[in-house]
C-alpha cells in the first residue's frame, strides 16, 4: 500500500469534482470513490490499485431503497449489501437479487459492501492481484499471465486474446436479468445507461471494464416492475458449500402463461467476462412450454460461443447443467 | 510400570485452562510481544523459483521514510549451518542459512530483508528493492512417477515374503495409482518472530512447535552457545506441523536483532506462507492388492515418490502405516525422491501415514468392490494377530472394535453396494469407510512440579501447547497426584529454559509429558513429606518417610481414615515457601530392539450427498471411532477429532497449491484461491473414543489424539463418492470437474 490522501465529499457534485481531476477513470485511476472499501483496500494493499486520493463518498445521500411511481425500485448506490438482501420488497418482487447477494461472501463483507461497489466489483484472477506477474488489465500491454497459467476460475465467454478474467460478482448477475437501470452523476450531468450497456467485454482494452469515466459517480439503481406472475431464482454452483466465488451461476425471471413461457430473462455468472445475459436462450424459451428439453436447448444456446482455457473447460458443461436447473427451479417458482 | 486405573480427575472432562486467556484476547502470541525500540523487518522475496541473481539494487528502499537498514548476503553478517546429526535433535528442513549465496531455487526465497520502525515503512521499502535475475526453467512439475529420483532406484522400507510372485498368481488384484497435490498448513497465526538480542544473549519470542531444538538450532546457526539463546511460545494459534522445525525467516530477524542491537518483528505474510515454511508434498503411489476369491491379502506393495526441494531431502513416509495395518504374507514398500523448484516440505499433521493411507484404504475399496465384499467386512477378515512387519505384539490394538462400533453408529448394514442405489430427500448418497491408524511414542521428557505454601503448585515443562490442550491435561495429571485443583495450578511451558520436554508433533506429547510430569509430582510429594518430618513443630517430626502419605492435598500416617495436615500447613510449619521435585521419562522412539508395536487406530466412516444435475457433492455425515489409549481429557480430545474430520474434507475435497507452471510461484497464494473447508462445509460428525489403556506406553495408558484423526478421511470421503457416483477419484482433491465425467465413462474395477 502507498501513501494516499483522504478526502471526505460533502455533496454529489463535490465528489464528481473530485474524482473528474482522476488520470484515469478505471483501473489505474489516481483519484478513487471509497465506499465500503471491502474490494478497493485489499487491491491498494496489494499494489494493484495505487490510488493517491481516495474520496469518500459515505456522506451522500445514496443510501435509499424506495418504491418508484411506476411501481419499480430504486436502489441507493449506498446502500449496503446486506440491507438490500433483506429488503422486504427486493425479497417478495425481486427475489433473484437478494438470493445473489446472500449466496455472496460473508455476513461481514455484506455489512459493509455497497451496491454501487459491488456493481464495479474487480476480478479475482490470481494473476491481476499479483504485480509480479503481467495482466492486461492491471497494466495494459503486460499480456495475460492466466492464457496457459492458471484458468480454473476464468471465464470461458466474451473473452479474448487479451484477457480472459471473470466478472465475480453475484449481484450484478441478477441485475442483468432484472432488467437494471444505473443512474449516473457526471460531469455533463445526469445519464442512466441499462445494465446491459453498462459493461464492457475486454477486447484489447480489458482496463476499461464499464462506460464509466472520469468524474462519473454511481447514484443509483432503478429495477423495472416485475410483469405480474414472475417467478425468479438464482442458483450458485461452487467447490465449497459457502464464501467462495462462482465457478457458475445462473438468474433467472420467468413468467408463463397458458402453459408458455411469455417472459424470461437469463443470466449467468462465473462464466462471462460481464455479467452474461444469454439473449439466445431467452429467444429459445419465449413462447415455447417450459420443458427440461426446451431448457437443455437454451442451456446449449447460452453456452454456444463458449471458448475454453486449458483448466476450464468443465465450466461449459457446469454452466449447462446450472442453466438447466435455474430453469426449472423457475418455471415451479422456487 | 505401575498402572494407574483410578482417578478424579484423569478421563473428566475439563474446560481448557487457558480458554480464557484466549477468547478475551490476552494470551500472549508471538506477534503480540513488544519492546521498547521495536523495529519490524519485511523480507524480499524471490519472483523466480530457478537462477541467480545477478544484480540488487536497495538504493532507493535505503532512502525510503523510517528505513533503518537493507540487509542481503553481503552484509547479514555470519550465519552457520547446523552440523549433520544422526539423532532427533537439530532438526531444520531448511538446511541453508538465507542469503548463503545467489542462487535461487524456489519461488520466494528471501533475497534480502527490509528493517523499518514501522511494519508498512519495511513492506514498502522491500517492495522498491530491485533484483535482477539470470532466470532459468524451473521444474515444479505435479508428475512424479516416472521422473528422475535423487538416488538410482527407490529404498526398500518394508519388505517380507515375495510380493512379485503373489501378485502374479493373484485371483483378484488391483493395481492403481493415487496422488496428492502440495498441501499448504496455513494455520491462523502466522509464522513470527520477535528476536531481542542484549549484546550477548538472544530471546526469540516465535511460533514453534518445539522451543528446545529451535534453541539448538539457532544457537548452531547464529553461532553462539545454546545458555545465550532462549526460545519462548507461550501460546500457538496451532502450526499442523508446520512451525515444528526453524524457518529461514526466525534467523533473519534474529540476524537484525544482532546486527541493530535493536528487537526486531518479523511477521511471515500468508502468501509467504506457501512459500517458505513448508508444505506437504506433492505425492504419487501405486498400490498393488492382491486377494485370494475370499478376500485374505496375499500381497500388498506400495511403491511411492514424493517431491523434495533442490537442496533438501524431505521423504514423507508413507509407508508408515502400510507395514502392520494388514495381515499378509507378502508385503513390500520402497519409497523415493525427486527434486522440485519449490520451497522445502515438511511434516504435516499425521506425516506419512495420511497420504498413504488415503492410497492404501481406496485401494482396499477398490479390492472389496473387485471381491463383491464389503469394505467393513474385507478389514476384517485381514486383521492382523501381530505386527507382521517386526513380529512383536501390539501393544494395544482395537481395530476390529473401531470397525463394528463404527458400523452400529453410522448404521452401516442397510448399506446397498451398486452405485448411486441410496437416497435421502431426493439426494443420492455414498457410504464410504476406511480404517487408520497413527503411530504413538513417548520421547525424552523432563518436567518439574513445585507445591507452594499457599496450597498451589507450579508445573513446568520444556514443551508446547499447540492449541489441543496440553495446558489444562498437565494441570489434570498434576491434581490428580496431589489433590491439588485443577484450577490452582500453575502450567508453564513455551520456554526453552524449563526442562526440555518433547516437542509438538508426531501426537507425543501427552504420553510423554505425563510419565514425566507424574514423576516429579510425586518427588514433589516426597519432598513435602521430608518436610513433614524434618521440620521442628511439624507433627510428624521424626516420623518414618515411607509411613507417611500425600493424599487429596493432606500429609497423613498411612492408614488413619481421614485424619491429616493440609500440605499448605506442612510448608508453614516449615517456614518455606515451596518444595519440588523434578522427573524424568525415557523414549520409546527409535528403539533398537522394540518389545511392543505402538500405534492408535481408528475407522471412518463417511457419508456424501449427491445431486448429479448441478454436480454438488458434500459430505454430510463422518463416524469416526478412535482408539487412542486412555483419553485424559474428552473435551479437547474431541475436539481434536472433529478439528482434524474438517481439515480432513478439506484435504479430501478442496486443498490444492497450485504452481504456476512458467514462474513456478505457488499462484493460489491466499485464503480465498486456496480452498479450505468453512463452516457450511463441515458434515455432521460423531467421535466415539474407546477409551483402552495403553500401559504399556505409560502408567496412565495415554497416547494423544493430535493426528490420528485426519489418517483415513479422505479415503473414507472418495470411497464414499464412488458409491454415490460412481466416480473413482484417484487424484485429490475431488472436484466438481472430476464429477462432470458420466460415470460410464470413469475407470471402474468390476
Amino acid at each position: 500500500m502507498e501513501l494516499f490522501e483522504l478526502v471526505t465529499a460533502r455533496t454529489i457534485p463535490d465528489a464528481v469534482k473530485a474524482q473528474a481531476k482522476s488520470s484515469a477513470a478505471q483501473n489505474g485511476a489516481d483519484v478513487r470513490f471509497i465506499a465500503g472499501g471491502t474490494n478497493l483496500i485489499d487491491y491498494m494493499k496489494l499494489n494493484v490499485e495505487r490510488p493517491k486520493k481516495l474520496v469518500d463518498i459515505n456522506g451522500l445521500p445514496l443510501d435509499r431503497i424506495e418504491k418508484t411511481a411506476d411501481g419499480g425500485l430504486k436502489i441507493g448506490a449506498l446502500a449496503k449489501n446486506a440491507v438490500v438482501a433483506q429488503d422486504a420488497t427486493v425479497k417478495e418482487q425481486y427475489a433473484v437479487l437478494s438470493q445473489a447477494l446472500l449466496s455472496g461472501a460473508s455476513p461481514q463483507l455484506r455489512n459493509m459492501a455497497t451496491t454501487g461497489g459491488n456493481l464495479l466489483q474487480k476480478t479475482r484472477c490470481v494473476y491481476y492481484r499479483d504485480t509480479a506477474t503481467g495482466c492486461n488489465k492491471r497494466e495494459p500491454g503486460s499480456g495475460c499471465s492466466a492464457i496457459g497459467g492458471y484458468n480454473r476460475m476464468l471465464a470461458i465467454l466474451g473473452t479474448s486474446e487479451h484477457c480472459i478474467a471473470t466478472n465475480p460478482s453475484d449481484q450484478n448477475v441478477a441485475l442483468m436479468a432484472l432488467d437494471a437501470m444505473v443512474h449516473i452523476e457526471g460531469v455533463k450531468g445526469q445519464r442512466s445507461v441499462p445494465i446491459e450497456e453498462f459493461y464492457l467485454v475486454p477486447g484489447s482494452t480489458p482496463q476499461l471494464e464499464t462506460v464509466l469515466e472520469s468524474g462519473d459517480l454511481i447514484a443509483y439503481l432503478t429495477l423495472p416492475k416485475m410483469p405480474a406472475g414472475a417467478k425468479s431464482v438464482y442458483l450458485k454452483l461452487r467447490d465449497r458449500a459457502s464464501y467462495e466465488f462462482a465457478l457458475a451461476s445462473a438468474a433467472i425471471v420467468m413468467k408463463q402463461n397458458g402453459g408458455r413461457i411469455d417472459f424470461v430473462r437469463v443470466a449467468m455468472g462465473g462464466v462471462g467476462t460481464k455479467p452474461w445475459r444469454s439473449v439466445e436462450a431467452e429467444k429459445m424459451l419465449l413462447g415455447k412450454p417450459a420443458t427440461a428439453s426446451n431448457f437443455v436447448a437454451a442451456a446449449e444456446a447460452a453456452l454456444h460461443g463458449a471458448k475454453p482455457q486449458s483448466q476450464n473447460g468443465f465450466k461449459v458443461e457446469l454452466a449447462k447443467r446450472c442453466l438447466v436447473h435455474a430453469l426449472g427451479q423457475a418455471s415451479q417458482g422456487a | 510400570m505401575d498402572r494407574i486405573t483410578e482417578s478424579k480427575v484423569i478421563g473428566v472432562a475439563t474446560p481448557r485452562i487457558d480458554g480464557p486467556l484466549k477468547v478475551s484476547g490476552s494470551a500472549m502470541y508471538a506477534s503480540d510481544h513488544h519492546f521498547p525500540g521495536l523495529l519490524y523487518a519485511w523480507p524480499v522475496c524471490a519472483t523466480i523459483s530457478n537462477g541467480t541473481i545477478t544484480r540488487l539494487d536497495t538504493g532507493a528502499a535505503e532512502k525510503m521514510p523510517g528505513v533503518v537498514a537493507v540487509y542481503h548476503r553481503e552484509n547479514i553478517g555470519k550465519l552457520y549451518r547446523v552440523p549433520p546429526s544422526t539423532g532427533f535433535t537439530m532438526i531444520i528442513d531448511e538446511k541453508r542459512p538465507p542469503f548463503e549465496d545467489d542462487s535461487i531455487r524456489y519461488y520466494g526465497q528471501y533475497v534480502a530483508v527490509v528493517v523499518a520502525q514501522t511494519v508498512e515503512q519495511a513492506r514498502a521499502a522491500a517492495e522498491s528493492v530491485t533484483v535482477t535475475y539470470n532466470k532459468e526453467r524451473p521444474n515444479t512439475g505435479a508428475k512424479l512417477l516416472g521422473t528422475s529420483l535423487t538416488t538410482d532406484k527407490p529404498e526398500e522400507k518394508s519388505k517380507r515374503g515375495d510380493t512379485a510372485v503373489a501378485l502374479s498368481a493373484a485371483k483378484v488384484k488391483v493395481d492403481e495409482v493415487y496422488t496428492i497435490p502440495v498441501e499448504t498448513h496455513n494455520p491462523i497465526e502466522l509464522h513470527a518472530s520477535v528476536a531481542v538480542y542484549d549484546g550477548q544473549r538472544y530471546t526469540l519470542y516465535e511460533t514453534s512447535q518445539a522451543v528446545v531444538n529451535h534453541r539448538d538450532v539457532m544457537a548452531q546457526m547464529l553461532g553462539v552457545p545454546p545458555e545465550q539463546v532462549r526460545v519462548i511460545t507461550r501460546y500457538l494459534g496451532s502450526g499442523f506441523g508446520g512451525k515444528l522445525w526453524p524457518w529461514p525467516h526466525g534467523l533473519l530477524a534474529a540476524a537484525c536483532a544482532r546486527n541493530l542491537r535493536r528487537p526486531v518483528k518479523l511477521v511471515v505474510s500468508r502468501q509467504m506462507m506457501f512459500q517458505s515454511v513448508g508444505h506437504r508434498p506433492a505425492i504419487d503411489q501405486r498400490i498393488q492388492l492382491a486377494a485370494d476369491a475370499d478376500g485374505k491379502l496375499t500381497a500388498v506393495q506400495q511403491d511411492y515418490i514424493n517431491h523434495t526441494s533442490m537442496l533438501d531431502d524431505y521423504d514423507e513416509g508413507c509407508g508408515e502405516v502400510t507395514p502392520f495395518m494388514y495381515s499378509t504374507s507378502n508385503l513390500l514398500v520402497t519409497g523415493g525422491l525427486t527434486r522440485r523448484n519449490v520451497g522445502n516440505p515438511t511434516a504435516m499433521r499425521g506425516p506419512g501415514a495420511v497420504p498413504g493411507l488415503f492410497a492404501l484404504e481406496s485401494a482396499m475399496d477398490e479390492l472389496a468392490i473387485a471381491l463383491k465384499m464389503d469394505p467393513v467386512q474385507l478389514r476384517l477378515k485381514n486383521e492382523p494377530a501381530l505386527d507382521e512387519s517386526l513380529n512383536i505384539p501390539f501393544s494395544s490394538r482395537h481395530m476390529k472394535e473401531c470397525l463394528t462400533v463404527g458400523t452400529e453408529k453410522f448404521g452401516w448394514s442397510p448399506r446397498t453396494p451398486q452405485v448411486g442405489s441410496m437416497k435421502r430427500d431426493g439426494l443420492t448418497l455414498g457410504w464410504g469407510v476406511a480404517a487408520c491408524s497413527w503411530l504413538a511414542a513417548r520421547i525424552e521428557t523432563e518436567a518439574t512440579v513445585e507445591l507452594l505454601q499457599d496450597g498451589s503448585a507450579r508445573v513446568a515443562c520444556g514443551t508446547q501447547d499447540i492449541g489441543g490442550g496440553t495446558y489444562t491435561v498437565m494441570a489434570q495429571v498434576v491434581s490428580h497426584e496431589t489433590g491439588i485443583p485443577v484450577n490452582r495450578i500453575d502450567v508453564v511451558l513455551g520456554d526453552s529454559s524449563l526442562p526440555p520436554g518433547p516437542i509438538s508433533g508426531g501426537s507425543w506429547v501427552t504420553a510423554s509429558m505425563t510419565p514425566a510430569v507424574l514423576a516429579a509430582a510425586q518427588n514433589a510429594g516426597k519432598a513435602l513429606v521430608l518436610a513433614a518430618i524434618k521440620s521442628n513443630g511439624s507433627p510428624f517430626l521424626g516420623k518414618k518417610q515411607e509411613d507417611i502419605e500425600l493424599v487429596d492435598g493432606t500429609v497423613r500416617l498411612k492408614g488413619q481414615g481421614t485424619a491429616g495436615v493440609p500440605m499448605t500447613e506442612i510448608l508453614r510449619i516449615a517456614n518455606v515457601n515451596s518444595v519440588s521435585g523434578t522427573g524424568k521419562s525415557d523414549g520409546t522412539l527409535g528403539a533398537s530392539k522394540p518389545k511392543f508395536s505402538f500405534h492408535s487406530y481408528g475407522a471412518q466412516f463417511a457419508e456424501v450427498t449427491w445431486q448429479p444435475e448441478i454436480a454438488r457433492l458434500r459430505v454430510s455425515r463422518v463416524v469416526t471411532v478412535i482408539d487412542a489409549g486412555r483419553i485424559l481429557n474428552p473435551r479437547p480430545a474431541r475436539n481434536q477429532i472433529e478439528g482434524a474430520v474438517v481439515m480432513g474434507v478439506g484435504m479430501a475435497m478442496f486443498e490444492e497449491t497450485m504452481y504456476d507452471p512458467r514462474s513456478g510461484a505457488p499462484i493460489n497464494n491466499n485464503l480465498a484461491d486456496y480452498v479450505v473447508a468453512v463452516n457450511a462445509d463441515t458434515p455432521e460428525i460423531d467421535v466415539t473414543f474407546l477409551d483402552y489403556p495403553d500401559y504399556e506406553l505409560n502408567a496412565l495408558g495415554a497416547r494423544g489424539v493430535g493426528e490420528i484423526g485426519l489418517a483415513g478421511i479422505a479415503a473414507a470421503i472418495t470411497n464414499a463418492v464412488y458409491h454415490a457416483t460412481g466416480i473413482r477419484v484417484r487424484d485429490l482433491p475431488v472436484r466438481i470437474e472430476d464429477l462432470l465425467i458420466p460415470a460410464s465413462q470413469s475407470t471402474v474395477v468390476s
